[in-house]
């Protein structure tokens, strides 16, 4: 079997340590894959150098698709396909609208949103999870450096680095 | 975060209110003067030739629009006084860290609660039948031919327990006690922060968490009921069950838009240094959220009427739409309240820069006066009314009333509670 990515793994024990520890190992120019945590570490997106998620602009957008769809369905079938008298008002009645448009508008918003991250996180039923160190579940802070994207730097460079960063174990994993 | 270096600020600084803020709050007083001076002349030298025609009802006067302008501006700066009071109440109830340096900055709007109180009795003598239609003793004599029944079925509200059509010692006894019980709130929150000054410790925080506990339980009740009492009696045959909730939202986004803007001003004059953008994107989220809160509400009481047609509900919404002075500024109304806030607010960037708060919350206390405008003045002018020098002049002289009780009371004290137990958790407040 040919394994054709491999990365370098650097665990932490402390979260103070890991945080100075990206800084002092992005400064060296190693570009870090991800940093795995078992829990949310404060500052962590911050010192990774993170943008900020673009989730919210598709949120937006499928929310106005929400009320366009919400507002062209409402208005088609009650002035065109089954022109309906309710309570004494026009066919068409804005106000009526609105309950449902506000409706629809949450609903595509949160699906799209749901949709969107999940592709974008390649969260497909289908696929294969890099598990890379079954602590970082636990207690241990994982960080991966992929050589293939560090391919100027040696190796044994790169272990240096994070050894001298304060990491209490360096790994090597491969995945296919 | 241990590579965060310790930070030390000033924590004794004081407002300094200095005369050169004093004077340019007096510029647009002077100048608020002048246009309601110039309105009150328009008022005496054009007013009540179209009326001379009207059979059977009253003559209009230009001092009626006077009082439902002292009105107008005195319910919406009152709702602003008091929100600076609850939201900072709110801060110690839900056990808030963020908001610590901004407390003094919240209670400081409660300057201007006596002041309000007096205000509002002062003004509800003077202009007594000139704006409350309910005052007026034939409604509730059976022999009258203008007896109301229905007013008749609601004037033990207001009159209680004297005969109805006499004194209205319940409503009195009412606006008396809420005016009171906020001041005395206020008073208590005062003390005991200025306890805690001096002393330290964690015991005076757990005692106005209480305090701030009994204070909301409080304000539920009086604030839903003042609005009954000081706005929605003026059209007296009309209810609705949501008003209290709807004028509450409505002085909620004012006084959050009032927090904001004097946080940034006094941010912009170097105070405060520990408030960053994170806290002011927090109250920029509480301007965006409640901004959305309060279009719910109006949109709530409208729809269900609209949709009812109820003739004694819809009265209300068609005296306001079809009407040439009203009608226009029902829109204004829901796109300076909703549509600019929800629109500008969204992005996380404007609520992080001072600019566009600024902006939209200066904005919004313009809408949020429009929309008592149209809660108090339909009912008491009718097609008299309408946005002018005098409405312009009246807001001017009282914002800059207010400015100068809340800024005068702000600048007596130390600007920070520098023994709150949760000052620290604020300095790292991060979102």
């Amino acid at each position: 079997m040919e394994k054709d990515t491999h990365f370098i793994l650097g665990v932490y024990d402390d979260e103070d340590v890991l945080l100075q520890a990206v800084e002092k190992v992005r400064s060296t120019g190693v570009k870090i894959h991800e940093v795995f945590t078992p829990y949310p570490v404060h500052g962590l997106e911050d010192v990774l150098g993170y943008k900020r998620s673009r989730l919210p602009i598709a949120a937006f957008l499928f929310g106005i698709l929400g009320t366009s769809l919400a507002m062209t369905m409402q208005f088609y079938m009650m002035r065109f396909d089954w022109p309906m008298i309710i309570g004494g008002k026009d066919y068409a009645a804005f106000p009526d609208f609105i309950p449902v448009g506000f409706e629809m508008t949450v609903l595509l918003a949160a699906f799209g949103m749901v949709g969107v991250f999940m592709i974008s996180s390649n969260l497909k039923p289908w696929a294969q999870p890099r598990i890379f160190d079954e602590r970082s579940s636990d207690d241990k802070h994982i960080m991966a450096i992929d050589l293939a994207n560090n391919s100027t730097m040696e190796e044994e460079k790169i272990r240096e680095i994070l050894a001298s960063s304060g990491a209490t174990e360096i790994n090597k994993k491969s995945f296919e | 975060m241990a590579h965060h270096s310790e930070q030390h600020y000033n924590l004794e600084q004081r407002f300094d209110f200095t005369a050169a803020t004093k004077k340019s709050i007096m510029t647009v007083l002077v100048i608020g003067a002048i246009l309601l001076g110039i309105g009150i002349i328009l008022g005496i030298t054009g007013g009540g030739h179209e009326e001379a025609g009207e059979a059977g009802g009253h003559a209009f006067h230009w001092y009626e629009r006077l009082y439902a302008n002292l009105w107008i501006n005195n319910v919406f700066f009152t709702g602003i006084a008091i929100v600076g009071v609850f939201f900072f109440a709110i801060q110690f109830a839900a056990q808030a860290g963020w908001s610590t340096p901004l407390l003094r900055v919240m209670l400081s709007f409660g300057y201007w609660l006596p002041f309000a109180g007096l205000l509002m009795l002062a003004t509800f003598f003077i202009a007594n039948h000139d704006l409350f239609h309910w005052t007026h003793a034939y409604l509730f004599d059976k022999n009258d031919p203008q007896y109301d029944s229905i007013i008749d079925g609601k004037g033990a509200f207001f009159f209680w327990p004297m005969e109805k059509g006499t004194f209205p010692i319940f409503f009195i006894v009412r606006m008396v006690l809420f005016f009171g019980l906020w001041v005395f709130f206020f008073k208590k929150f005062q003390q005991i922060s200025d306890q805690e000054d001096q002393l330290g410790g964690n015991s005076h925080w757990f005692k106005m968490r209480s305090w701030s506990a009994f204070f909301l339980i409080f304000f539920a009740v009086s604030s839903s009921i003042s609005a009954w009492d000081w706005v929605m009696s003026i059209d007296t045959h009309w209810f609705s069950t949501l008003f209290g909730w709807y004028v509450f939202a409505s002085w909620f986004v004012s006084g959050l838009a009032a927090i904001t803007l004097l946080t940034i001003f006094l941010k912009g004059r170097g105070y405060l240094e520990m408030i960053n953008q994170n806290h002011i994107h927090d109250m920029g989220k509480f301007v965006f959220g409640f901004s959305i809160f309060w279009t719910y509400l109006w949109f709530s009481q409208f729809l269900l009427i609209y949709y009812a047609n109820i003739p004694e509900e819809s009265v209300y919404f068609i005296e306001r739409l079809t009407s040439d002075v009203y009608g226009p500024f029902i829109f204004v109304n829901i796109g300076l309240n909703f549509f600019l806030p929800f629109l500008v607010l969204m992005t996380r960037d404007s609520k992080r820069h001072g600019v566009f708060l600024k902006l939209v919350c200066s904005i919004l206390l313009v809408g949020h006066w429009i929309d008592f405008f149209l809660m108090v003045q339909p009912g008491t002018l009718g097609h008299n009314g309408g946005i002018g020098f005098m409405e312009v002049g009246m807001f001017l002289v009282f914002g800059s009333v207010v400015a100068l009780v809340v800024l005068g009371g702000l600048a007596k004290k130390n600007l920070i509670a520098k023994n709150h137990p949760m000052l620290e958790e604020s300095y790292h407040h991060h979102i």
